[in-house]
């Protein structure tokens, strides 16, 4: 009896030092797994100015390594494609093509999650000072802008998720303005 | 003696008065040369863009070498050190900072220059509207670059605005600042305030450029990098210099081998400097009639004048060594009357560029004329009385036996030079169709090296070529900008079918105060405006009471009334308005400048469905490429023209000088296969025709007949003796050195003359030896 106790302590234990153990590297590794697909998304964005939160919601797909498209649905259909280094936007048949480089406040928000996504660990650490908790089965990864641009808009960026699925993205400007991005794997049919 | 001296006397005044008018003429080295004098409407427009339009104005200036962050840190100390100073309107690099004056003109003009402010946007419904589009920008990736107007600007105009701009592809940016499309060179955009056409302005504003990379890269530490710019002041620049350098060159050149042959032939300081007596006066002459009659000279026509010494002296040539034996009464009567003939063909010759709507060519035309004329003048009235009447050539009797026996044995070659002529002529028109360069950029000065790194300079910037416009003309400012509104809706129509990508109007910036006063008209008073926000408000999430700034900013625009033209000073807008919106001597006009689609084919535009739409609106379209192929090809067809009428006029004169149809047709037979040898030569070792090779053939005829005349008087009976054939060889000579020289030059223009009339006028005595000497004479 006494035995399977220490044994079950020791096991304990081991799990314990497993938890411990889960590191950046780790979550990376697991990220970068990602084969990539469709996902459901839907956003809450917190504005001081306004009295309600405004509600959006659309489908993401993503293309490792590089290519991200955000479909918004709803209130209002609008596109937006991030490949290599261009980001295209399309609202109300009209196409804008915004050079990622010469935007930090855009590159902020979309390098974050790309970057996430495919698990490119030094492309974020570029940006941001990573924090990590949790375990592989429910990890919470906090991005600290550590670029001047990036800090002057955003003061952090909060990702969680389970294994190598992300499940929610907080952004939380440096005005107080907040967004929730959370999503949800659509089944493979 | 005293006679001499008078004439003498009388020669030096007009010298010296021609050389005085020389002092005060204009030299000119610019893209001038090429246009057309009596432009049409259309190319009115091109003529304008290329010396004074925006576009001219334009330098763009890539930094290589080191790495990103050295090459930004020196592109933002260049454009911070250039920016303020006098001589550039506008440095950009792509730092944001350096857009402030500009957006805060937008915001607080917004009202005037909106195209969505109409009566219907600020009622209850359209505030909903409107309102209720903003706020859902605000939660697209662009809102957080709105967000800090939301509540001064809730109807989202200054989005408005900034979204006609389209700027279509943005330059890359690498550490802040613009890049070439691979990364590895920074680059930057400049605007010079001198205009195009000004090569002076555009020479201080380059060196100004140079001096300020060489020390802001030396403060940066930065000696690894490396400053590479173009534009078309840059070319204009350039090949001033290179006109410069050459028309000195070339005379050098051309005068030495003459001067040498010359004096091999004379073994006399005195004749050779009276030999070149007739040559002066000719090379002065052309550039004082070409100053009188343009007012401006070009440079590539005084580069001309090396070929024309050549040809200027080869009268004194003729004069001294033929009237040494018979004595100068003699010579006036025997050997003048031929030597008129041939003065008189290439009179014609040069004659005929004369009515050219090229100016070059006519101006090329007009100095040849002139300096023949004048040196022939010479030799007749003036040399005489300075020569004396005891001038006396040796003729070195071993070299010109050698040449008699050499002539004798030339009709051997008549079956050989057949068989060459006729295999040119099959070769010629075999390739009929490959001969010709069917692009006015043969002409240019601008190398492929320099063309080609422009072409890069400008795709990595995107920066416009203005290959396609729509200009608008009309008597005043207000009727102008009121025109271009109207093009601008019909242009609109075809943005939004996709057909064109976008277009600049200078009414964007400077809307015409009719549609200012009917958007500020559209605007409710301040306690009508509150009223109807909260209506339009009450279950928004953007609450009405938060909305005073915009209550505000909408009284201030009702009474601020509209925008003049001097409000967009200090901002970049205001140099764009004024390049698109310019007083003429017609009126005022203003352009706007079409973009294609980003899906068209090699940014081409669907011609005639833009003008279809155009029709009627009194605007005028102009495809840029298209106007200078069909400039090019105005001129190469009147070239064509007039280069047949010149020799028809050369055939006349012959006609009626020989009298006599077999003489005629060997003459003839005899210039036109050797103008057939020269372009099949030159076709074969990869020369591209175009229109100066053109005029070089009419050139042949004109220069060569005087060679085959002197030869066809023995074939007609008349002694050729030994101080004839000397004279004839070396005026020969002296020719195909002055034209030859040309052929050296880098100027297409000279290039292209020097290759054909040079090689030509060696055949064509060659030619005429063997086809025109008869096989038994003497």
């Amino acid at each position: 009896m006494i035995k399977r106790w220490f044994f079950g302590v020791a096991l304990l234990g081991l799990t314990g030092l497993a938890h411990a153990a889960y590191d950046v590297q780790q979550l990376m590794a697991e990220l970068a797994q990602n084969k990539g697909g469709r996902v459901r998304f839907v956003e809450k964005r917190f504005v001081a100015l306004l009295d309600k939160p405004l509600l959006a919601s659309g489908e993401m797909s993503y293309t490792p390594p590089d290519r991200l498209e955000k479909h918004t649905l709803l209130p209002k259909p609008e596109t937006m494609v991030l490949d290599g280094g261009r980001l295209i936007l399309e609202r109300d048949k009209r196409r804008m093509t915004i050079n990622l480089a010469s935007r930090p406040e855009a590159l902020a928000f979309v390098d974050s999650i790309r970057s996430t996504l495919s698990g490119n660990r030094r492309s974020l650490e570029q940006n941001y000072a990573l924090q990590l908790s949790g375990d592989s089965r429910q990890w919470v990864l906090v991005l600290v802008p550590s670029e001047q641009g990036i800090a002057a808009l955003l003061q952090r960026i909060t990702v969680s998720g389970t294994q190598s699925q992300v499940r929610k993205i907080e952004y939380l400007q440096t005005d107080g303005d907040r967004s929730e991005l959370t999503i949800e794997p659509i089944e493979a049919q | 003696m005293s006679s001499a001296l008078r004439v003498f006397g009388l020669w030096l005044l007009a010298m010296a008065a021609g050389a005085a008018v020389v002092w005060n003429s204009h030299f000119s080295a610019d893209m001038s040369f090429f246009l057309p004098s009596k432009p049409s409407a259309e190319q009115k427009v091109l003529v304008g863009q290329l010396k004074d339009g925006t576009v001219s104005r334009l330098l763009m200036v890539a930094i290589e070498g080191g790495d990103a962050a050295a090459r930004a840190k020196v592109s933002r100390a260049l454009r911070s050190q250039l920016a303020g100073q006098p001589g550039f309107v506008s440095v950009q690099n792509g730092e944001i900072e350096g857009l402030g004056a500009e957006r805060d003109f937008l915001v607080r003009y917004r009202y005037q220059l909106s195209p969505a402010v109409t009566p219907e946007r600020f009622t209850v419904e359209g505030l909903r509207a409107a309102v209720g589009n903003a706020i859902d920008t605000l939660a697209s990736p662009v809102g957080m670059l709105f967000k800090p107007y939301l509540t001064r600007d809730p109807t989202g105009e200054l989005l408005a605005v900034l979204d006609q701009l389209n700027p279509g592809d943005q330059p890359e940016t690498r550490a802040g600042v613009w890049a070439s499309r691979d990364g590895e060179r920074a680059m930057l955009l400049l605007q010079t305030r001198a205009l195009g056409s000004d090569t002076d302005g555009q020479e201080a504003a380059i060196a100004q450029v140079k001096d300020t990379f060489a020390r802001v890269a030396g403060e940066a530490g930065a000696s690894g990098l490396t400053l590479s710019l173009s534009g078309p002041g840059q070319f204009a620049v350039k090949s001033r210099a290179t006109i410069k350098a050459e028309v000195s060159r070339l005379f050098l050149l051309s005068s030495l081998g003459i001067i040498v042959v010359l004096l091999a032939v004379y073994r006399s300081g005195r004749l050779l400097a009276l030999s070149l007596l007739p040559m002066a006066s000719g090379a002065l002459a052309g550039v004082v009639v070409v100053s009188l009659v343009h007012g401006t000279v070009f440079g590539i026509t005084v580069g001309f004048g090396s070929a024309l010494i050549g040809e200027a002296v080869d009268y004194a040539i003729y004069f001294f060594v033929q009237s040494g034996r018979q004595g100068l009464k003699s010579w006036r009567e025997v050997f003048w009357p031929t030597i008129r003939l041939g003065v008189l063909t290439s009179a014609l010759g040069f004659g005929a560029l004369l009515f050219s709507g090229f100016p070059g060519l006519a101006q090329l035309g007009l100095y040849a004329l002139s300096g023949v004329v004048t040196a022939a003048l010479v030799t007749r009235f003036v040399l005489p009385t300075l020569a004396g009447e005891h001038v006396r050539v040796p003729v070195p009797g071993r070299f010109v036996n050698g040449l008699f026996a050499a002539l004798g044995r030339a009709h051997r070659l008549r079956l050989p030079v057949a068989l060459l002529a006729l295999a040119a002529c099959v070769f010629l028109f075999v390739e009929r169709d490959g001969l010709w360069d069917s692009n006015l950029s043969a002409l240019s000065t601008v190398n492929q090296v320099d063309a080609a790194n422009d072409g890069r300079l400008r795709s990595d910037l995107g920066a416009p070529d203005a290959r396609y416009m729509v200009t608008v003309t009309a008597p005043d400012q207000e009727s102008a900008l009121q025109a271009a509104e109207r093009a601008g809706e019909q242009l609109d129509r075809l943005v939004a079918d996709g057909r064109i990508g976008g277009y600049d109007s200078p009414a964007r910036f400077l809307p015409s105060v009719q549609r200012q006063t009917a958007r500020l008209a559209s605007l409710p008073s301040a306690s009508e405006l509150q009223t109807r926000v909260s209506q339009a408000l009450s279950d928004s999430p953007l609450s009405a009471g938060k909305l005073g700034g915009f209550i505000e900013d909408v009284e201030a625009a009702r009474r601020g009334g509209v925008l003049q033209r001097k409000d967009l000073d200090g901002t970049d807008l205001a140099l764009a308005v004024d390049s698109l919106l310019s007083q003429g001597p017609d009126g005022w006009n203003a352009m706007l400048p079409l973009r294609p689609s980003s899906e068209a084919q090699d940014g081409e535009l669907p011609v005639e469905q833009v003008r279809a739409a155009l029709a009627g609106s009194g605007a005028v379209f102009v495809d840029m490429k298209s106007e200078f192929d069909t400039l090019y090809q105005g001129y190469l067809s009147e070239a064509v023209s007039l280069s047949l009428a010149g020799f028809v006029a050369i055939v006349g004169l012959l006609a009626f000088s020989l009298r006599s149809a077999r003489r005629l047709a060997r003459v003839l037979l005899t210039l036109v296969l050797t103008v057939a040898i020269v372009i099949a030569g030159l076709h074969l070792i990869g020369e591209r025709l175009h229109l100066l090779h053109l005029v070089g053939m009419l050139l042949i005829v004109a220069v060569g007949s005087n060679y085959a005349l002197f030869f066809d008087r023995a074939a007609a009976g008349e002694p050729l003796d030994a101080e004839i054939l000397l004279s004839m060889v070396v005026a020969a000579l002296t020719t195909v050195i002055g034209f030859g020289a040309l052929a050296l030059s880098s100027v297409p223009v000279l290039n292209a003359v020097g290759v054909t009339v040079g090689p030509g006028a060696l055949l064509a005595i060659l030619l005429s030896a063997v086809l025109v000497y008869p096989a038994r004479a003497r």
